[in-house]
């Protein structure tokens, strides 16, 4: 268990839905926890679409000021500073998609090292259309580091299809999964799946999913 | 695995692009679009393809212009106050006959606006936008899977009829991600004897203008054009009927409105009320027929748009007035919500409209 998680990957591959799922699953365990939206690349669809639940779990949520607003200002709070320098609670941050959204990474990097109590975690979704296969990942993987200027320590599988993910549809993707961890020599964290589809994955590390309000059918 | 792939609908269009044979992407970044031309940067250089960030939106249409004129497949991409800055660009193209794909992935406007979803730039993408006369074939697509589908359809009748195609879509279905299954790799070669190829010195040279000193000259390429306008009214129209057969009350929606009133339309039904939704998929044409036969039978009409009511005024057209057109619409980012929709489905269905 680490003081600090940092979720990351390629644009698309789940990283909100699941730091907002481990965040509330941290709280479950009694920990306390803060949550962070790093993200400075992505318009709509992001950690403050979950405010509500998180503050009902009375888990601290820090944004950026103009998130889900009508402004592209892609400026980050002071408060952010708080989550990497005081070390008395867990710190779950959501990365931006891609090396671009990784750059923002960057300022909060010394404070990171220095505490050396984090699990850089790539989140792999083998559905994406630049992610197939294990090898495309891994060209992500080391753009994510050199913008963000940490390297990945562990390996979250989250291959899904959206509403329409089967049982299946994830574990036809494992063998990927098995072959980038062999690759990278990185653990798998845990697989997430829709939380319908949890039983399913009995004995198996799994995070369940409720996946983000969505706005439109 | 499965065969189909988890997308954004911005980069759904870029993929599609590419395997629609466009190797030329011009454009400059503006959200919410700004995805499809990151994925053209990824993509491009290792199919040996060509993406340019241009300096501006016009240098990037105009860029178009050229790589259009020898017959390849080009297109570019931006949001709504980039494709204001295309019009000079989209006019020329026009005039030139010239095939090209513009995607506008609508934000709320006028002026800077902001970046949440709109249909606002309706009027823009269907009457012109540009100066003098043209049209563009406006498609609009309602899916991610139709954002692969409707951009391969674009480049086929941009080549087909020689003119530029537009897929405008909104910021919702350019963030929105849903799985898709992407169109195979086209391989048709289309002929085009008009394209700047170099003469190899073994025909004379073909011109792409769209300048005519001559009057008469320019009257006759502005009758020749219409002429094929009117082809293509008589021949791609395209539209989903959704409940319509026995319908009293139409809604009329595209893109991200329409599936918002399919809930409505769903719910309406539950209650009761005999509603159908009619989604234009080609714009420009508009199917004016299927609105008219609609006016036959139904008591009325609501339009349902993310602006301030401008599809509505060709469903009054296509109508003829016969029965009243109700507007639903939220602007300025804002999307009808399935109980906004509803309301005004229950204002036709008594006649309070």
């Amino acid at each position: 268990m680490k003081r600090v998680y940092l979720f990351a990957g390629h644009y698309g591959s789940g990283k909100t839905n699941i730091a907002v799922n481990f965040a509330l699953r941290l709280h479950g365990e009694g920990k306390a926890v803060k949550i962070a939206d790093l993200d400075v690349v992505n318009p709509y669809f992001r950690t403050k679409d979950s405010a509500a639940e998180l503050e009902a779990a009375g888990i601290e949520l820090i944004s950026p000021a103009y998130a889900n607003s009508n402004v592209d200002l892609p400026a980050l709070p002071q408060e952010l500073y708080g989550l990497v320098q005081n070390h008395s609670f867990c710190a779950i941050m959501d990365i931006g998609g891609d090396e671009r959204g990784a750059l923002a990474l960057g300022r909060y990097r010394p404070y990171i090292l220095e505490e050396n109590n984090y699990e850089m975690v790539f989140v792999a979704n083998f559905f994406r259309p630049l992610t197939r296969t294990a090898e495309e990942a891994i060209e992500v993987m080391r753009e994510i580091e050199q913008a963000g200027g940490i390297a990945f320590t562990a390996i979250v599988h989250n291959s899904n299809l959206g509403a329409e993910t089967t049982a299946e549809d994830v574990k036809s993707a494992a063998a990927q999964v098995e072959r980038l961890c062999a690759l990278t020599g990185l653990p798998l964290l845990f697989t997430s799946v829709k939380e319908d589809l949890a039983p399913e994955f009995a004995g198996e590390s799994i995070l369940p999913l409720r996946l983000q309000k969505k706005i439109i059918d | 695995m499965s065969e189909k792939v988890l997308m954004k609908g911005n980069e759904a269009i870029a993929e599609a692009a590419i395997r629609a044979g466009c190797r030329h992407y011009f454009g400059y970044p503006i959200t919410p679009q700004t995805e499809l031309a990151a994925y053209m940067a990824k993509r491009m250089p290792k199919i040996g393809g060509c993406f340019l960030q241009a300096e501006s939106e016009i240098a990037a249409i105009n860029m178009v212009y050229g790589v259009a004129s020898t017959g390849l497949r080009v297109m570019t991409s931006s949001s709504s106050p980039g494709v204001s800055l295309k019009q000079e660009g989209i006019s020329y193209i026009a005039g030139a006959d010239l095939p090209a794909l513009i995607v506008n992935v609508q934000r709320g406007g006028p002026g800077l606006g902001g970046i949440q979803p709109s249909q606002s730039d309706y009027f823009q993408a269907t009457k012109g936008g540009g100066h003098g006369d043209y049209h563009l074939i406006v498609l609009a697509p309602a899916s991610v899977q139709e954002m692969a589908d409707l951009t391969a359809k674009c480049f086929e009748l941009a080549d087909k009829y020689r003119m530029p195609s537009m897929l405008l879509a909104d910021g919702t279905m350019g963030q929105m991600m849903e799985p898709v299954l992407l169109p195979e790799e086209s391989d048709v070669t289309v002929e085009k004897p008009w394209a700047l190829t170099g003469t190899k010195m073994q025909r004379g040279h073909n011109i792409v203008n769209s300048l005519y000193l001559k009057p008469e000259e320019l009257e006759k390429t502005n009758f020749d054009r219409f002429e094929r306008y009117k082809q293509v009214e008589e021949n791609e129209v395209m539209y989903e009927e959704f409940m319509m057969d026995d319908a009293e009350v139409c809604v009329v929606a595209f893109g991200i409105a329409a599936r918002v009133s399919k809930n409505a339309v769903v719910e309406a039904r539950k209650q009761g009320i005999k509603a159908g939704l009619l989604r234009p998929i080609t714009l420009w044409p508009f199917p004016s027929a299927a609105v008219k036969q609609a006016a036959e039978h139904c008591k009325g009409f609501v339009s349902v748009e993310l602006s301030m009511g401008q599809m509505i005024e060709d469903i009054k057209l296509a109508s003829d007035c016969k029965c009243p057109v109700e507007l639903c619409n939220r602007a300025g980012g804002m999307i009808p919500s399935p109980e906004q929709v509803l309301e005004s489905i229950k204002n036709i269905a008594g006649g309070k409209a």
